[in-house]
């Protein structure tokens, strides 16, 4: 199966790393991912609040690209969209127009004045769904060479590709990314926090109150025992890592906890080059994490 | 000494129109089906920091209150996470309600002055019609720029870091079919306009 990918702003800015990373997986696994070519942004939470119907042609564009560009498998083109905001906006706009004829009339008008056309031959989907379902947790293990043994990870989902729209995990207590974590030799802990808010884009305009929000996720993560969560949205990624000097002068009891995207977790565990996994940009480094473990691990073989 | 104002509003101050408005802005009719059981509030990460609770905000509009409503911070808080839509008895889109608010409230143009929530949605607004793409990095340089200034020198070398590891960069980005973007956006702000 080809898959079409839809990057989104974030992968090309703050969440860089999560687009090396991805594409790494996915080559070395065999499985060209193709960038969708002059995708728009999605319009993530803020243009929804602005303008619901314009917010809505910016996403059916996406999709008609997509359509134009890719190869169905199924009757409809895979598209692969990495970032949870992005996820969110393009299964919730192809979902209404779906169920409302006068909008979609009006979005298909619009289309129309671009050049555009949507048929609603487009499969939405999450890289995490798309590894473990299409690809298979076997066949991950499979590429695996380095097994993240001794690992302690909290798996973190975040809202939005598992509400509202479940269609691939549960939206209480998703296990997907757990699954996969096991696959490639590490230890998810038991973590309920695993899919409460990380205050999205809050962080940045109410800092206070976003950093409660992720101050609260880090301190259960810690005393759960995780020596680093992982993630599978880029501004939860941001949001997790990037304020915890500020959180940390708020609430002294936190130590500093490595954030990574999931796919540099499976990338490390198929044994790919560091840089390849964008691991230098990440501001709290996880090579003294993997040193000391490693030690650990040939003391107890020894 | 503070003015002594009335608490208690008079039902003819009330706006009995702005269910049936807030209903057909949100598409979410289950909106008047809402049997006040507090889940929303319940399972809200943000409640706390709310002035009205989201199961106040469902009873306000339901009863009128327009004004307190439109000039709330809870409606800026809501970081739509999904969590009350999910837990909703009533399967009430509650998410979709404050959205809704949201943008009568920018639309009537009440919301708190230099409040950097509807900022930031404006300056995302503006920048992706005109370029179809963000750019982090300038985005967010505006945005304290315009509603936290002091905080700039507080932040330095947060974005310091993230220059040198490569992830803020500077360059703008955008989609090369800008007109055609604009042309689509266009099309549909005057079909708004007509209905």
């Amino acid at each position: 199966m080809s898959y079409l990918y839809f990057p989104g702003c974030s992968l090309k800015g703050t969440g860089r790393a999560y687009e090396e990373s991805l594409l790494a997986v996915f080559r070395a696994l065999g499985i060209p991912l193709t960038e969708l070519a002059d995708w728009n942004c999605c319009g993530a939470t803020a243009y929804m609040s602005i303008d619901e119907h314009q917010a809505f042609a910016l996403a059916a564009r996406n999709l008609a690209l997509a359509e134009s560009q890719g190869s169905p498998a199924d009757g409809a083109v895979q598209l692969i969209a990495p970032c949870s905001a992005c996820y969110l906006v393009l299964l919730k706009a192809q979902q209404c127009l779906a169920a409302d004829i006068a909008l979609c009339q009006e979005i298909t008008i619009a289309l129309k004045e671009g050049g555009h056309c949507y048929r609603g031959r487009v499969r939405i989907r999450h890289p995490l769904d798309v590894l473990v379902h299409d690809v298979g947790l076997s066949e991950i293990a499979r590429h695996v060479r380095q097994p993240l043994r001794g690992l302690k990870i909290a798996c973190y989902y975040g809202c939005q590709i598992v509400r509202p729209f479940a269609l691939f995990d549960r939206p209480h207590d998703p296990s997907t990314m757990d699954d996969l974590v096991r696959i490639l030799g590490a230890e998810p802990v038991s973590w309920p926090l695993k899919t409460h808010c990380c205050g999205g884009s809050l962080t940045g305009t109410i800092p206070e109150v976003g950093w409660r929000l992720n101050y609260l996720l880090l301190r259960e993560a810690q005393r759960r025992g995780a020596h680093l969560i992982v993630t599978v949205c880029p501004l939860c990624q941001f949001n997790l890592e990037a304020y915890q000097d500020q959180i940390r002068q708020r609430y002294p009891d936190l130590a500093p906890m490595p954030v990574l995207y999931f796919t540099q977790l499976i990338g490390m565990a198929m044994g790919l080059p560091p840089r390849e996994l964008g691991l230098q940009r990440l501001l709290i480094p996880v090579d003294g994490l993997m040193a000391a473990l490693s030690k650990e691990g040939a003391h107890a073989r020894a | 000494m503070a003015a002594i104002e009335r608490r208690i509003r008079y039902e003819s101050e009330l706006d009995p129109s702005f269910a049936r408005e807030i209903i057909a802005f949100s598409g979410s009719p289950s909106l008047m089906g809402c049997i006040q059981c507090g889940t929303c509030s319940s399972a809200c990460p943000l409640s706390l920091y709310m002035d009205y609770t989201p199961r106040r905000i469902i009873a306000m509009v339901r009863e009128g209150f327009k004004q307190e409503v439109l000039r709330s911070r809870t409606i800026w808080l809501c970081a739509s996470c999904y969590a009350c839509t999910v837990e909703c008895p009533k399967q009430i889109r509650i998410t979709d309600v404050m959205y809704a608010l949201k943008r009568y409230a920018i639309r009537e143009g009440v919301h708190p002055p230099r409040f950097p929530i509807p900022v930031l949605a404006r300056l995302f607004y503006n920048t992706v019609r005109r370029r179809g793409r963000l750019t982090e990095s300038w985005t967010v340089l505006r945005l304290y720029l315009q509603t936290m200034p002091l905080r700039i020198p507080g932040m330095s070398s947060l974005g310091w870091k993230l220059l040198r590891r490569g992830r803020l960069p500077l360059r703008p980005e955008g989609i090369r079919d800008r007109q055609g973007l604009q042309r689509v956006l266009r099309v549909v702000e005057r079909q708004e306009v007509t209905a």
